[in-house]
């Protein structure tokens, strides 16, 4: 039986009209603006943004002000507003090639061509609170340089020439889109990029995290790691050629890991790819881990039972919206689920009883 | 350069151009070309595909905010707008120099407003650039002695 109740809308409206004051805080403070959190607390946009699968700075920075900081929550409400877009349809594969790179490392080779560039990296900070951020004051202007002309070369192309790395294929066929199908399992290696770049960055961390610890033996090197800005081109039907649509930042992580060989490949290097939008170089790496560990299949590994092995449990809990929605649906009203509950317990509680006296009887 | 490649590289520079700097210029410009929409400017989504390690399968990364409109001139030009972001105003503007540039205002346009847009985005670039190279390390080995 399912019984609708009403009568909650005065205590939801005053509820919801306390949210709003509370999410304003003390008045004699200044309100933040939108602009004010794109620009300041641009990691937590970027983060919003990329879970939130909708690369859109502004929406993101209002997201996180309506969610009073709750990332997941705005990413939530991303999430939503997502849904209300017409899809114009996709992009060409994005050439990460030629991004305008404003960090790009390599923890293989130091003399890579292109060089060591660190970027605005927490890397190397001392991790000290530094309270000169609590008071106002002038930020002073970064040195510059001259940079060197041209794209940076991806770093995974000189083992490639060597043959020493595996072959990644080239392939334009239109990709399977979990927003728009539900999830096929075994998924493809595509599926799986999808899931893992939208997916929680804390859960991706402790995954990637549990690999390094022996959950699936894979060690890991970070071949290169870059971030910048890459053009985004489509095909417009109406004029029939590709016109650039903008420019987004992205953040991207290919791990080398060793490979003993199996039946049809000579020892060699295998890859791990990590791809995420904004500057976001822990969910990258971790993502390059995770996609790794989830090839063993198709590279002729053992099975060894780890987590991260584990397709379905990988990318069946990845989705923190997914998880969300289900975890926090229990504190919703289930009194008559729970009414039903109570008269079970109890009737089994008179039978449980009535049984002892019988016994006690004889 | 053929036509199609110019028209491209208009189209590009308008849809990364910031919508503000777009108003500006286009304002200051002071066109007002009587125009009637072929599509009116409409909020979209486009799923921005990558690459398994960056060469191999397509694969989707994730969606964008994109704008579009199509219009067409008094005179049957037909101007179209993809940009960034959900500026409806932005992508409007955007298809009204896409239809100027195929006529005769194309060189007023270009110098009016193209070419700073141009300029302003080669400025932001190196900017950035600037500041990525110098954080760039330069390795150096201290000698080590065998005693």
């Amino acid at each position: 039986m399912y019984v609708a109740v009403k009568g909650g809308e005065r205590a939801i409206d005053n509820a919801h009209a306390w949210l709003a004051e509370e999410r304003r805080g003390d008045t004699t403070i200044a309100e933040l603006t939108v602009a004010q959190i794109r620009e300041q607390l641009s990691l937590a946009v970027n983060r919003v943004m990329a879970e939130g699968s909708l690369y859109d700075p502004d929406l993101a920075a209002l997201a996180i002000k309506q969610a009073r900081g709750d990332l997941i929550e705005a990413i939530f409400l991303i999430r939503a507003y997502r849904t209300t877009l017409p899809r114009f349809g996709a992009s060409h594969p994005v050439e990460t090639a030629a991004m305008r790179c404003d960090r790009r490392i390599s923890a293989t080779f130091k003399d890579a061509p292109g060089g060591q560039v660190l970027g605005p990296t927490f890397d190397y900070t001392h991790r000290l609170l530094d309270f000169k951020l609590a008071a106002e004051g002038e930020t002073p202007a970064a040195p510059t340089a001259t940079p060197t002309p041209g794209p940076t070369p991806h770093i995974m192309g000189y083992l490639d020439r060597e043959g020493l790395i595996q072959q990644e294929n080239p392939s334009d066929t239109t990709p399977p889109d979990l927003t728009r199908e539900p999830m096929q399992l075994p998924a493809s290696r595509a599926l799986r990029l999808q899931a893992l770049t939208r997916g929680d960055e804390g859960f991706i961390l402790s995954l990637a995290y549990s690999t390094q610890r022996g959950y699936a033996r894979n060690h890991a090197f970070v071949g290169e790691l870059r971030i910048g800005a890459v053009a985004v081109e489509m095909d417009i039907p109406e004029l029939g050629f590709a016109i650039e649509l903008g420019e987004i930042t992205l953040t991207e992580c290919e791990t080398v890991n060793q490979f003993k060989g199996s039946k049809t490949e000579p020892p060699q290097f295998t890859r791990g790819y990590g791809l995420v939008f904004g500057q976001t170089e822990r969910k990258a790496i971790a993502m390059a881990l995770v996609d790794r560990a989830l090839r063993w299949r198709e590279l002729g590994e053992e099975d060894q039972g780890a987590p991260a092995q584990d397709e379905e449990f990988v990318l069946m809990h990845a989705d923190n919206i997914q998880a969300t929605g289900f975890l926090e649906h229990i504190k919703l009203p289930h009194y008559v689920d729970f009414q039903s509950e109570l008269e079970l317990v109890r009737k089994l509680r008179r039978e449980a009883e009535g049984a002892a006296h019988r016994e006690a009887a004889e | 350069m053929s036509k199609e490649t110019e028209r491209k590289g208009w189209m590009g520079l308008l849809a990364r151009a910031p919508a503000a700097e777009v108003h500006r210029l286009w304002s200051e410009s002071g066109l007002t070309p009587d125009h009637a929409y072929l599509r009116a400017p409409e909020v979209g989504g486009v799923m921005v595909r990558g690459r398994a390690g960056a060469t191999g399968a397509a694969f989707n990364l994730g969606e964008m905010t994109v704008t579009r409109c199509a219009l067409q001139l008094g005179d049957g030009r037909v101007g179209h707008g993809y940009v960034q972001g959900r500026d409806k105003r932005h992508a409007t503007q955007a298809a009204l120099i896409d239809a100027l540039m195929q006529g005769a205002e194309a060189a007023m346009i270009r110098a009016q407003i193209l070419t700073p847009l141009t300029e302003a985005e080669t400025t932001r670039r190196q900017t950035r650039a600037a500041r990525a190279a110098a954080t760039k390390v330069d390795f150096f080995t201290l000698v080590r002695g065998e005693d």
